[in-house]
């Protein structure tokens, strides 16, 4: 067992964790963050997506014991202070960027990700920057309407609802 | 998993030091390690993150030079290589996805050598120098088949150093549900020459396409390879594609690579 050291959405937590305990065990099991999901702990479907010191990563690929000293984000720290949905979230309500809702917090963390670094970000960047995150019921057009909305662009040259 | 421990020198030499352990493991990224390790593939009994040890990371160009740290991920080469080799921040930009580039690393990736890979096809297309933690390895000496190397047990890439070519590009044809290359050609035009490595292809990783590096030495155009075939025997067949698929795949790539180059 090693000891880690980490803030997680701006509050410090310390654990004991085994060498082979992943971060999507820490938030789940250890933290009773749930909101990470585990599609197919295989890195292929970011629905585990999570923010490790400003970068997307995928939480089913890095171990905690890596995290130690680092800033965790994940989707339970994404709200507005208030409680109420932040521009992101709410764009995936307006839209129906969602519907069985299991890619929806790794969607999120990823377009967070996006707006960072692209404040504007065209149709073709949005899907091409969503290539690591799967959802099988949308279809996707929605996501890439709700950031489009996110970002404060015009959503009518995407795919209609 | 099995269990084992984790620890994250600082320095190289507390890098090596932790390698010389029995059963000792080099982490890097985690994106190829993390997912054989729950496979059951690899039983280390202490893993090696190299993640914390700042004389591995960076992007630096001298002397028409470039030097990767071998902990630099593919994410900060797409940026920073940007100005200097366009070519090679392509490649590292199209690798998987954003939160894979984030992690995976240049070093983790030549070290695996996996037959599909990117970045053994801009390594051996540019000459590169494999510097690791006690000597240099030229390019000609580095691949040995399919995730086979001339690294010794324990040994670390340190740094890749990959001279800059006149004019290059690299074109993959992506296995769409991996993104990794079904056949990825990177062409690169010397003063002294043109070097075409092609991965994904081969039973034996990563190779280099002598008949079309001499047709363009002479004239650098798509042109110069019309005619050139490269023989199915010995390249890869699975349920994605045959290997007479693949073969015609790489005389279509490297005349799109050598399009987008010149
Ligand atoms: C969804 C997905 C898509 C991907 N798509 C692509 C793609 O399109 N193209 C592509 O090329 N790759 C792709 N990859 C692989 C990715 O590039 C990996 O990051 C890379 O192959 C391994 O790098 P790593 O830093 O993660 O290494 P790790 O997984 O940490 O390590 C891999 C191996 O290398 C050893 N090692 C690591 N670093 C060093 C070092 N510095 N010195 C010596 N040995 C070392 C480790 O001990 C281990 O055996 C993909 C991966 C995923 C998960
Ligand atoms: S659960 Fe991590 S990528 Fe699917
Ligand atoms: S909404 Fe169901 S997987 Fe995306």
């Amino acid at each position: 067992m090693t000891k880690v050291t980490m803030t997680v959405n701006g509050k410090t937590v310390a654990k004991e964790v085994r060498g082979n305990t992943l971060m999507t065990e820490f938030l789940r099991d250890e933290l009773r963050l749930t909101g990470t999901h585990v599609g197919c702990d295989t890195s292929q479907c970011g629905a585990c997506t999570i923010h490790v010191n400003g970068l997307n990563v995928k939480a089913c690929t890095i171990f905690a014991a890596e995290c130690d000293g680092a800033e965790v984000g994940t989707i339970e720290g994404q709200a507005n202070a208030d409680g109420s949905l932040n521009v992101i979230q709410q764009a995936f309500q307006d839209h129906h960027g969602l519907q069985c809702g299991f890619c929806t917090p790794g969607m999120v963390m990823a377009a967070a990700s996006l707006l960072k670094d692209n404040p504007k970000p065209s149709e073709a960047e949005i899907r091409h920057y969503l290539e690591g995150n799967i959802c099988r019921c949308t279809g996707y057009h929605n996501i890439v309407k709700a950031i489009m909305a996110a970002s404060g662009q015009d959503v009518s040259v995407i795919a209609a609802e | 998993m099995y269990s084992f421990e984790i620890v994250r020198p600082t320095s190289l030499a507390d890098a090596v030091a932790a390698l010389g352990q029995d059963e000792a493991q080099a982490l890097a990224g985690g994106q190829t390690l993390i997912p054989s390790l729950k496979q059951r593939l690899a039983q280390p009994s202490v893993l090696v993150s190299l993640t914390a040890i700042a004389e591995m990371q960076g992007v630096s160009a001298e002397g028409g030079v470039l030097t990767l740290g071998g902990g630099t991920t593919h994410g900060t080469v797409a940026r920073e290589a940007a100005a200097h080799y366009p070519a090679l921040a392509a490649l590292a930009s199209n690798i998987g996805d954003p939160a894979v580039r984030n992690r995976g690393t240049v070093g983790g990736s030549l070290a695996n050598n996996d037959p599909a890979a990117c970045y053994p096809a801009a390594a051996l297309a540019s000459g590169a120098t494999i510097v690791t933690n006690s000597r240099e390895i030229a390019m000609e000496d580095y691949f040995q088949g399919m995730f086979t190397t001339a690294l010794e047990e324990g040994e670390i890439i340190t740094a890749v150093r990959f001279p800059i070519p006149e004019k290059a590009a690299y074109i993959k044809f992506e296995q769409p549900a991996s993104r990794f290359a079904l056949v990825g050609v990177f062409v690169a035009k010397f003063a002294d020459g043109v070097r075409v490595a092609v991965t994904g292809a081969s039973e034996e990783g990563v190779f280099r396409w002598t008949e079309a590096e001499e047709a363009l030495s002479g004239n650098f155009s798509a042109t110069a390879l019309d005619g050139l075939t490269v023989s199915a025997d010995g390249l890869m067949s699975d349920i994605h594609g045959s290997s007479a698929y693949r073969a015609h795949l790489i005389g279509v790539l490297t005349k799109r690579a050598v399009a987008a180059a010149a």
